[in-house]
């Protein structure tokens, strides 16, 4: 427990994804099984274990701690599972060396009933240390948030056992945890063990970015072309009556989408875009992104969003046909058994991103930039003949998004950095003006913290403290005058509408494009200019 | 003789009326006695200073040498009669040269502890408790959350990112009078001989404590050749918390901030600093130091002064302890 303690100490502090790596890698390397398979599952929260109210562990502590005294400190640290983790009395007579195993309090957990829960977590907190009992009152409570995503996971299982991450995608959704054949596999000491489960993820395969420069080196006639859509991509398969939706990175997302899930009468794997949208006149219009959000990240979907945004497949390619693989065809085939799949399908749910023809390079370019629907993104490039292989091979797709919008905004206040970038300010909000000409205000619209090169980044900082008007913790708010001030030229990929921001527009994907010290801040861009461009 | 008569805290710092002194006065005096070298207790413009020897040097070579009208030089264990006020100096354990004070008169007897620590520090004598009527203790750190976990598993953590991290340089906060040079001599402990860096604010006092016989080992100014910012991949660099903020830090490659801070202790605060290894090392006590000083030395009243005063007066109440907070201004958390 003391390993797995240290490593979530860790790791909720660290800031760089590599240096997470490590310490994962690391950690992978030297802690037996089952314990390290059940840190996973933990960090992953994957585990499926009793979980107790935190007004049980309240309860523990004031048998043992004057509630003043915990008053107090409560007060100071702000954490319940911390307050109660440093303040518990330990009993006299400690042991230090008896280490107990994060398996044994995992197993434990998955056999315990409810009502052992309070007699099991004291004991617990009597035999953990400080941070072993911290890290057992997130894991018990739900409340282990460290900053490590699934995706990251992968890569640090890819890493520790030097496979390809889209290996371990592959297998993820026919493992449980504590994962012993997968680490078996890793090991060396075992065949990569088999997906044996019903509907499994199918690693996905990845277009490359380009540009008129590098498709000159291409043959217009070996490509076909198709719209990018602004939605989620995701993989929906349907097998012996087992429906799932995965994202890209293999995570099972289906509990999202029970609309869509429903829908899927079909026996097959289809790659396509996950969208909301209403049938008209025989054909799906798709919402927004920001439509989209209202449905994302949500543990349950009321009926009214359902029906308001109901999620709707946008197919790209076809995987899996019944007992059939089609991976290893040529594109062009799959996308004409695509068609009459999905004709078979119900339209409201399922429709087929068009091919888009073109003659040369040129028109693609210039299609891409004058897309017939808001909801496009830009274009994807396949050739004619390329298997579906796992991964972001060179050479057989491209994506060609859309050129970003552009305003020219003034930087309002700047925040200190994390990790490398500590003794920097390089997190910039940017404003634009509102109200009166005579008088106009900034308000702010966006924040952005990349974009830019070392130099100017040295260059912005420097700016930030030579006109520094006031400090708050790590941001400092700067000079943003009429005449004088820092116009930053900031790209996006769209604007939707927004209550949280006072300017009531949200930027996607904000970077900073050039640093305009040519230009006086008046002649920065006004709001108005910006809600021109919503969605 | 009434305790308060012996004595009193004022808005210059704690006063005795019939020695006609102060004790670590927080503004300027006729005659001060300081128990340690920390600029919010030692300051300089008093016209006479009574302190042990290192105190004595620290304020020198912080303030230069005109730093008092007059010095005079207080061992640990003498005892010196002030105005008919016997004063004794006894080891703090807090930092080289710090002490606690013994006041007595009249078969009255307070001692202001200043700071202190309980645990040992290769680079300052231990702590010895003094029986006495009065104890004032500090409560930095008074509250039951704070529990310091062993030094060398604290060093340990360092020295296994270091480990870990070959490529980058770890940079760790710490406050120049006395934790500096705890770390350092830690780490030497610990089978670190490798040369480790310090920022430029440390190197007086660093020498200092060599002098009076603490070993430090190698050690290098963290000044960086021109294009030569790989000498510092792998190595140790220790400064004042403020500096890493600083575009001094730049020079270092892919920097990993640690804080040497009994504060990091506390999740939030870690957080909020952008710490990436908290190193909870402390030259105060932790509150079952605290609690277990006022058992051992057992006084008939305590005084609790700067820090979390509230929630050590209310463990005294629940031990039929009593107990009372000074409230001085002018005393500032430990390196913040």
């Amino acid at each position: 427990m003391k390993s797995f303690a240290d490593l979530l100490d860790r790791l909720v502090l660290t800031p760089s994804r590599n240096a997470k790596l490590k310490l994962l890698t690391d950690y992978l390397a030297v802690t037996p099984d089952p314990d390290r398979g059940y840190a996973i599952a933990a960090i992953t929260r994957d585990l499926d274990i009793l979980s107790v109210k935190p007004a049980m562990i309240r309860a523990l502590v004031s048998e043992r701690v004057d509630e003043v005294l915990f008053g107090y400190s409560y007060d100071f640290v702000g954490d319940l599972a911390e307050t109660v983790s440093l303040i518990w009395p330990s009993p006299e007579a400690e042991n230090p060396e008896a280490d107990l195993r994060l398996s044994a309090i995992v197993e434990t957990l998955q056999a315990a009933s409810r009502s052992d829960g309070p007699k099991l977590v004291e004991r617990w907190l009597d035999d953990l240390d400080s941070s072993g009992r911290y890290a057992l009152l997130k894991l018990i409570t739900g409340g282990m948030r460290i900053g490590v995503s699934s995706r990251l996971m992968k890569q640090a299982l890819a890493d520790y056992g030097a496979k390809d991450v889209t290996e371990i995608e592959e297998l993820w959704h026919g493992l449980a945890p504590p994962y012993l054949p997968l680490f078996d596999w890793l090991d060396g000491k075992a065949e990569k063990p088999e997906n044996l489960a019903a509907a499994p993820f199918r690693p996905v395969m990845l277009a490359n970015p380009t540009d008129l420069e590098e498709l000159a080196r291409y043959d217009p006639a070996d490509y076909l072309a198709e719209w990018k859509w602004d939605g989620i991509r995701v993989q929906v398969t349907a097998e012996k009556g087992v429906c799932r939706i995965y994202s890209r990175t293999g995570d099972d997302i289906s509990g999202a989408f029970p609309d869509l899930l429903a829908a899927m009468e079909f026996d097959g794997a289809i790659d396509g875009e996950l969208l909301v949208g209403h049938a008209e006149d025989g054909a799906i219009r798709a919402g927004t992104f920001s439509d989209l959000q209202q449905r994302l990240n949500r543990k349950t979907v009321p009926a009214k969003l359902q029906k308001q945004y109901p999620a709707i497949l946008r197919a790209y390619d076809l995987l899996q046909d019944s007992g059939e693989d089609l991976r290893p065809l040529p594109f062009e085939r799959r996308r004409e058994r695509l068609e009459r799949f999905v004709a078979a399908l119900p339209s409201d749910r399922f429709d087929l991103s068009p091919l888009v023809p073109f003659e040369g390079w040129a028109e693609v370019a210039e299609k891409r930039n004058a897309p017939p629907d808001p909801v496009i993104e830009g274009l994807m490039l396949k050739r004619r003949d390329s298997a579906y292989v796992p991964g972001r091979p060179k050479g057989p797709w491209f994506k060609w998004k859309r050129d970003p919008r552009l305003v020219d905004a003034v930087l309002m206040y700047a925040q200190r950095g994390h990790g490398k970038r500590s003794s920097f300010y390089s997190d910039y909000t940017f404003g634009v003006w509102t109200g009166p000409a005579d008088d106009a205000q900034l308000v702010p619209v966006g924040k952005a913290y990349f974009g830019f090169t070392d130099e100017e980044l040295k260059q912005i900082d420097k700016f930030v403290r030579d006109n520094t008007i006031e400090r708050f913790g790590p941001v400092r708010s700067v000079r943003a005058e009429p005449d004088h001030g820092l116009v930053l030229e900031v790209a996006f990929e769209g604007l939707n509408r927004s209550t949280r921001h006072k300017s009531g527009v949200a930027m996607r994907f904000p970077r900073i494009s050039r640093l305009r010290w040519d230009k006086p801040p008046h002649e920065a861009d006004r709001l108005e200019t910006l809600e021109a461009m919503l969605e | 003789m009434r305790f308060e008569d012996l004595l009193r805290p004022t808005p210059k710092g704690l006063y005795c009326p019939p020695g006609d002194f102060y004790i670590d006065p927080v503004r300027p005096v006729e005659r001060a006695l300081v128990t340690h070298g920390h600029a919010d207790h030692a300051r300089p413009g008093h016209a006479h200073v009574m302190a042990t020897r290192e105190t004595l040097d620290i304020m020198g070579i912080r303030y230069g040498e005109g730093f008092a009208g007059a010095t005079q030089e207080a061992g640990y264990g003498e005892v010196i009669d002030i105005n008919g006020v016997t004063v004794s100096w006894h080891p703090a354990g807090h930092v080289l040269g710090a002490a606690q004070i013994a006041v007595e008169k009249d078969g009255t007897r307070i001692v202001a502890s200043g700071d202190y620590k309980r645990r040992r520090d290769p680079t300052c004598a231990a702590f010895e408790p003094v029986k006495c009527d009065v104890f004032i203790t500090e409560a930095t750190f008074g509250l039951p959350v704070f529990r310091h976990p062993d030094d060398r598993e604290e060093i340990g953590k360092l020295l296994k990112s270091v480990a870990q991290f070959p490529a980058s340089a770890h940079l760790v906060g710490a406050y120049a009078l006395g934790k500096a040079q705890r770390v350092i001599a830690l780490l030497r402990e610990a089978g670190y001989g490798e040369t480790i860096y310090i920022h430029g604010a440390m190197q007086k006092l660093c020498d200092y404590y060599v002098s009076r016989g603490v070993e430090l080992g190698p050690l290098a100014p963290a000044t960086i050749e021109k294009q030569a910012k790989d000498q510092f991949a792998g190595a140790i660099v220790i400064g004042p918390p403020s500096a890493f903020a600083d575009r001094w830090a730049r020079r270092f490659p892919d920097p990993i901030s640690c804080f040497a801070s009994g504060w990091m202790r506390v999740r939030q605060r870690t957080r909020q600093r952008g710490v990436e290894l908290p190193l909870i090392l402390s030259d105060h006590c932790d509150w079952d130091e605290l609690t277990g000083t006022i058992r051992e030395i057992g006084p008939q009243e305590v005084w609790v002064t700067h820090g979390r005063e509230e929630a050590l007066v209310r463990w005294c109440e629940l031990n039929q302890i009593r107990a009372k907070p000074l409230n001085i201004v002018g005393y500032e958390d430990e390196a913040e």
